[in-house]
C-alpha cells in the first residue's frame, strides 16, 4: 500500500503495523464487513416479507392456506438452523441447476445422479464455471440471504400471528361500527397496533441474526469471523509479516464490532417502541 | 476480494458477456490454510506448492483454471455435488476416499507423519491425548490406536491446542508440521518417532470426470519426466529431493 511497504523484513514500529494492517490481506477483511452488514441489510426486508406471509396465511379463511403457513412456521422453527442452513443451498442449487440441465441440454443421454456424483452439463451450471470470482461470490451470498430469509421468516411469522392476535378485539369492533371496511380496519386499525406487540420479538430476532452471520462460512461466503481466524492465525516465516497466534487480539475487536452493533441496535429499537407506543393503550406509553 | 478487483471484473464481465464462454475452465478447490502445501499469502490470494503446481498443470494440459477454497470438513461432499472440479489440497490418497472420488496418481510421496509437543516432552507425549485435523489420515490413526484422539477443524487448531495443554501432542504431516516447529523460537519440538501411513498426494476428481483426470494425468507424468516436478518439491519443501 505504501512505498516503505516493499520489504517488510527490515522495518518495524509504526511503519511495520501499517504495512501489515494494509496488506492484501487485511483489505479483504475489511471488505468482509461490508458483506457482513449487506447481508443483514439485505435480509430484513425479506424476513419480514416471509414473516408476514406466514402470519398471514396463518390467519386465512383458506383451509391449505392455513396449512401451508402453519406446516412453514413449525417446520422451519423445529429444525436446527445448521441442518437448514447446509441443505436449502445445496438443494436450491441442485434444483437450479436440474432445472437449467432439463432446458439447454435435453439431448444429454447419461443421468444426473452418478454414484454419489451430481453431474449436470457444462452449459447447465449455475453460475457456469467460466464465470469470474465475483459472480460465484455474488451468486454465493444471494443463496445464503433467501437462506437466512426463510429460516428468520419462520419466526418472525410467529412473532407477527401473536401481535396480530394480541390487538384488542374491541378496536376492531370499533372500527366496523364506524363503517369501515375489513381492508380499512386492517390497514388503519390492527397493522398499527400490531407493531407494539410485535416489536420485542422481532428485535430479539435481530439480535439473533446479527449473532448468526458467522454461518456465512458455511455457505462459502468469507465473513468476518473467517478473516480473523485466518489473519490471526499463526504465520511462519513463509509469510511477509511472520507473528504467532494473534487469534484473541482480532477475536476481541469482533467482540467489540459486535457489541457495538448490538448496542447502536437496542439504541434504534427503543426509539422506535417510543414512536410507535404514542396514543396507544398499552403500559409503555405512559412511560 | 478487494473492492478496486471487484469493480474491474464487474467491467471486464460487461465488456465480454456476448464472447462465447471457453468449455474447459476448470474450478480448482484447496483448503488455504496448510502451509506449505497451500496457504492465503499476505496478499489474500492462495499460494503455495499445489498453487504453483496446479498452474503449471493447466498450462501444459490447456485448460484455464481458478482456484476456490473450500472448508476442508466438506471438501469431498463439494466436490462430487460439483462446485468445483479438482482438490489440491495435501490430500493423502486412501481406500476410503477413493471408493467416493478418484485420485490421479500422487504428484507428493508419501510423507511420514510426526508427532509435534511443547519442547522438553518425551515419547509419551505420543500416547497420551493427540491432536490432529478433522477427517484426516492422522485422526483415523491416532483413533485406531491407544492414545486419544481430539479432532480440530484446521491445523492452526491443533497446534494451538498443544500451546495449552489441551493435547499432549499433535499428529500431522512433517512437511506442514516442520514450517511450524521452525517458527515456534523452540517452543514446539519433534517428539517420539514418525509413522508411515497413507499414500502420497494426488489431486482428487470426480469419479465420473475420466476426461479431466486424463488430461491431468498426462502431465503429472509429463512433469515428473522432465524433473520440473522434483525441483518444483525441492523449492517448496527445503531441498526435499522426492526422486521421481
Amino acid at each position: 500500500m505504501f512505498e516503505y511497504c516493499t520489504d517488510p523484513k527490515l522495518i518495524e514500529g509504526f511503519q511495520w503495523w501499517s504495512c501489515y494492517l494494509s496488506n492484501g490481506k487485511h483489505l479483504n477483511f475489511y471488505f468482509s464487513f461490508l458483506v457482513v452488514l449487506s447481508l443483514l441489510a439485505l435480509t430484513v426486508p425479506f424476513i419480514l416479507l416471509f414473516g408476514f406471509t406466514g402470519a398471514l396465511a396463518r390467519r386465512a379463511s383458506f383451509t391449505p392456506l392455513r396449512w401451508f403457513g402453519t406446516i412453514y412456521t413449525s417446520m422451519v422453527r423445529g429444525v436446527p438452523d445448521i441442518i437448514f442452513f447446509l441443505f436449502v443451498p445445496i438443494a436450491m442449487d441442485q434444483g437450479i441447476e436440474v432445472i437449467r440441465h432439463k432446458i439447454k441440454c435435453s439431448d444429454w443421454s447419461e443421468s444426473i445422479r452418478q454414484g454419489n456424483d451430481f453431474v449436470v452439463c457444462t452449459a447447465a451450471k449455475m453460475p457456469l464455471s467460466s464465470s469470474p470470482q465475483w459472480v460465484h461470490e455474488t451468486y454465493g451470498f444471494m443463496l445464503a440471504t433467501i437462506a437466512f430469509a426463510i429460516v428468520f421468516g419462520a419466526f418472525a411469522a410467529n412473532t407477527i400471528h401473536g401481535a396480530l392476535g394480541a390487538v384488542p378485539k374491541g378496536q376492531l369492533e370499533t372500527g366496523a361500527a364506524f363503517g369501515m371496511s375489513p381492508r380499512q380496519i386492517f390497514h388503519r386499525i390492527h397493522l398499527p397496533q400490531m407493531w407494539v406487540y410485535a416489536l420485542p420479538g422481532l428485535s430479539n430476532l435481530w439480535m439473533i441474526l446479527i449473532k448468526a452471520s458467522p454461518l456465512l462460512f458455511l455457505l462459502g461466503v468469507e465473513d468476518i469471523v473467517y478473516w480473523a481466524r485466518e489473519l490471526g492465525g499463526s504465520k511462519t516465516a513463509r509469510f511477509a509479516y511472520p507473528h504467532g497466534d494473534w487469534r484473541l487480539g482480532y477475536f476481541l475487536f469482533l467482540l467489540v464490532f459486535y457489541l457495538f452493533l448490538t448496542w447502536a441496535s437496542e439504541k434504534f429499537f427503543d426509539r422506535l417502541m417510543h414512536r410507535l407506543s404514542r396514543g396507544q393503550n398499552t403500559a409503555a406509553s405512559m412511560a | 476480494m478487494t473492492f478496486t478487483k471487484l469493480m474491474a471484473s464487474i467491467a471486464l464481465v460487461a465488456l465480454t458477456t456476448t464472447s462465447v464462454a471457453a468449455a474447459d475452465t476448470v474450478r480448482m478447490g484447496t483448503e488455504g490454510a496448510y502451509a506449505p502445501y497451500n496457504f492465503i499469502n499476505d496478499k489474500g490470494e492462495v499460494d503455495g506448492y499445489e498453487i504453483e503446481l496446479g498452474n503449471e498443470l493447466c498450462k501444459r494440459a490447456e485448460l484455464e483454471c481458478k482456484w476456490v477454497t473450500n472448508d476442508w470438513d466438506s471438501i469431498i461432499p463439494n466436490l462430487v455435488s460439483g462446485n468445483y472440479d479438482t482438490i489440491m489440497a495435501g490430500m493423502s490418497i486412501t481406500a476410503e476416499r477413493d471408493e467416493v472420488i478418484d485420485f490421479t496418481s500422487e504428484y507428493f510421496p508419501a510423507d511420514p507423519s510426526s508427532y509435534v509437543a511443547l519442547a522438553g516432552a518425551d515419547a509419551s507425549a505420543t500416547k497420551g491425548t493427540v491432536a490432529a485435523q478433522t477427517a484426516t489420515i492422522q485422526a483415523a490413526f491416532i483413533a485406531a490406536s491407544d492414545a486419544t484422539v481430539v479432532e480440530f477443524a484446521t491445523m492452526e487448531d491443533t497446534i494451538a491446542a498443544v500451546r495449552n495443554g489441551e493435547a499432549d501432542s499433535v499428529l500431522a504431516d512433517h512437511a506442514a508440521l516442520k514450517d511450524i516447529v521452525d517458527a515456534s523460537g523452540g517452543a514446539l519440538a519433534f517428539v517420539g518417532d514418525g509413522v508411515s501411513i497413507g499414500g502420497g498426494v494426488g489431486m482428487g476428481v470426480r469419479e465420473s470426470d475420466g476426461e479431466l483426470k486424463a488430461k491431468f494425468e498426462a502431465a503429472i507424468a509429463a512433469m515428473k519426466a522432465d524433473g520440473s516436478l522434483n525441483a518444483m518439491i525441492a523449492k517448496w519443501f527445503d531441498g526435499r529431493k522426492a526422486g521421481y
